[in-house]
């Protein structure tokens, strides 16, 4: 028996195996040289023009190999197959292009002495061994933590409103909270200039451009909580209710805890949403080269901010410290958005 | 006494049962022991085995009873005319084909049936003399003193076993001293403490689903109901479990009354000293038959319970 068992190894009879693949290498190597003689002898030039050619191909060889191969069901199974990898390729191109040029151009003047500095005694065209952009980390740091100490609250009970309370305004304050999201975010901007700086005669300050950030805030945060909160099984309220509990009592104790993790994760995602927002800023904070520790009054700069006044200079230096600006910024995102990816996976392993 | 005259059942416990229950229907439980010797397992036997056990139960008073309940989900009528005792220290089985509304009737025994938006009501339900839908009466009060336990395990997935269980504390706003005391009978008397306590600090979504299941059933002991409700608790589990669970259903007896609803008519008779039989003929359900268990299974009044019980339809 023990024997057998040895004699027995762990194999996968579904894999293709190498000589199975060779009519589809055959069929690669045709398309991209094909491609290329195409574009060679055809008036039909440049990237583009390879472009357009090698998609066709691509679609017309994997087809034509399959029908050859095997029967139609296979060949149309192939030609959907490459649609989808090309659908994919047109995502991932841009944006690891626009990942590239952001690193490469924006590692340039990096060095942790900008985290120290800011641009009161530096003007923008000198060069990147001077200035920082002290001003900008706190100013978005300022504006984002007074919009999520604003949004969260006022997000999370909306969504609370809706898919807890079940009001007779439900419906309608669902419609309000997506058409919220619609925004232009300028017209967010615009309004907290119109109410809180011209009709109530507020100056430029960091907590104008936090307003600004709620109100588009709000809508990202209520509606990923509540469909956050739409995954809590209704079993576990009604549990908490024969326990004897009252409606809040269940919602404190059971719902939320239960949907902690998932609510964390929009209150990120609500972040990401706001912190490179520029036009709502440019009516509000204002803008600055100095640091402004007082967020309640006075200019304030903020990264976006930053990277707009900098490269409205345009100068090779100032240009550049728009490019740093915008890695130091896509990076925090970038973190932000981790973060977000880390708490919503949290959630599903306790599940 | 006569579970003596039947060797083959004579434990601790049904000696100690038979005291607790007393003399009455000595007879019955003559005939009854007579029947045991005959070894087929119909359910008539099952529900005979009972008795022989547990004896005809002691009725100390009726703790809640339903007075000519009628129910609504929009304008279909889906309960017609129910009235029923559930007498504490009691277990009552609800039996039926899917669809005649036994769920409905209890979640309208503890005012759950009022979470449906269309869903409307008449009659009463009279706990301790008063009807639980009387305007005033505090909602949460009653459902503290009538519990319940759902069809599929819900442990509480953000709390531990232990804060499970003390849960209802919490959640009612109830103060205890000696919490730790709670929790070991709590889940001593739902049957689970030998296996959960070197762990009462791990997830209740750790547990397997019958240990679920009995940690819901300590959850709500701990706000020591007086009626406790379950809504096919076994249907989710395999028969380990389920057995565990009917031994826990058996203890939790003396103390308080048990209304079960239930599919399996094995564990109706198994289990239950009261039977209510619901149908429906495409219109609102009815509760065709009601007796003691025993009655329901042996003896029937109605052709259709019969046919029932017997499986012949449903």
């Amino acid at each position: 028996m023990s024997q057998t068992q040895f004699a027995v190894k762990p194999a996968r009879p579904w894999k293709l195996s190498i000589r199975s693949l060779i009519p589809d290498i055959l069929g690669a190597f045709f398309t991209v040289f094909g491609s290329l003689a195409i574009v060679a002898i055809t008036p039909l030039k440049g990237k583009l023009g390879f472009a357009l050619v090698l998609i066709t191909l691509a679609i017309i060889t994997a087809t034509t190999v399959s029908w050859l191969r095997k029967d139609r069901k296979a060949a149309m199974n192939s030609r959907t197959t490459v649609l989808v990898y090309i659908a994919a390729a047109f995502v991932i191109i841009p944006l690891t292009s626009i990942l590239y040029e952001v690193v490469r151009l924006g590692t340039a003047g990096f060095s942790l002495r900008i985290f120290t500095e800011d641009m009161s005694v530096t003007a923008s065209d000198t060069d990147l061994s001077e200035g920082g952009l002290l001003h900008a980390v706190i100013g978005t740091a300022y504006v984002v933590f007074f919009a999520t100490i604003l949004s969260t609250p006022i997000g999370v009970l909306t969504a609370l409103y809706i898919v807890e309370v079940k009001g007779r305004f439900a419906g309608l304050v669902r419609f309000f909270v997506q058409a919220m999201s619609g925004v232009p975010s300028i017209v967010a901007g615009l309004f907290i200039f119109a109410f809180w700086m011209i009709q109530m005669g507020n100056a430029y300050s960091g907590v104008a451009g936090a307003f600004a950030l709620t109100v588009l805030m709000i809508p990202t945060v209520a509606r990923t909580s509540e469909e956050v909160l739409k995954l809590i099984p209704q079993d576990l309220r009604e549990a908490g209710l024969a326990l004897g509990a009252t409606q809040w009592r269940t919602v404190a104790t059971v719902v939320i805890p239960a949907a902690k993790s998932g609510l964390v994760t929009a209150i990120i995602l609500g972040i990401a949403r706001v912190v490179g927002e520029t036009a709502p800023l440019l009516v509000t904070i204002g803008g600055a080269d100095a640091v402004n520790l007082n967020p309640l009054d006075g200019n304030m700069s903020a990264f976006p901010m930053y990277v707009w006044k900098n490269l409205l200079i345009g100068s090779p230096n100032a240009v550049s410290r728009a490019w740093l600006g915008l890695f130091v910024l896509m990076v925090s995102v970038l973190i932000f958005f981790a973060m977000a990816r880390y708490f919503s996976s949290a959630r599903r392993r306790s599940a | 006494m006569s579970n003596q005259d039947n060797p083959a059942t004579t434990n601790d416990r049904e000696e100690s049962m038979s005291q607790v229950t007393g003399s009455q229907a000595s007879n019955t439980r003559d005939r009854n022991a007579n029947n045991r010797s005959v070894s087929s397992h119909s359910l008539a036997d099952v529900a005979n085995a009972r008795l022989t056990k547990v004896g005809t139960p002691t009725i100390s008073g009726s703790g809640l009873e339903a007075r000519g309940i009628h129910a609504w989900f929009g304008s279909k009528h889906v309960l017609e005319d129910i009235s029923l005792d559930f007498f504490t220290g009691t277990v009552t089985a609800l039996i039926g084909p899917s669809g005649c509304g036994k769920s409905t009737f209890i979640r309208i025994l503890n005012r759950m049936h009022e979470f449906i938006p269309t869903a409307a009501l008449a009659g009463q339900v009279i706990l301790d003399g008063k009807d639980v839908y009387d305007s005033g009466v505090d909602v949460t009060k009653i459902r503290l003193k009538v519990g319940m336990v759902f069809q599929k395990p819900n442990p509480f997935p953000s709390m531990t076993i232990k804060e499970n269980v003390l849960s209802g504390l919490k959640l009612s706003q109830l103060k205890i001293e000696n919490a730790d005391e709670l929790l070991e009978s709590c889940l001593r008397r739902a049957g689970l403490w030998d296996e959960v306590k070197d762990r009462l600090n791990e997830y209740g979504g750790a547990l397997s689903g019958g240990q679920q299941q009995r940690l819901c059933i300590a959850r709500s002991l701990a706000v020591n109901p007086q009626v406790l409700l379950m809504d096919e608790p076994c249907s989710a589990l395999d028969p380990g479990s389920t057995l565990r669970i009917e031994e826990t259903i058996r203890e939790l007896s003396d103390s308080m009354s048990i209304v079960i609803v239930t599919h399996n008519m094995q564990q109706a008779a198994r289990v239950s000293d009261y039977t209510g039989f619901f149908l429906s003929d495409g219109g609102p359900g009815r509760l065709i038959e009601s007796g003691t268990t025993n009655d329901i299974f042996t003896n029937p009044r109605e052709k259709r319970t019969e046919d029932y019980v017997s499986g012949r339809f449903g």
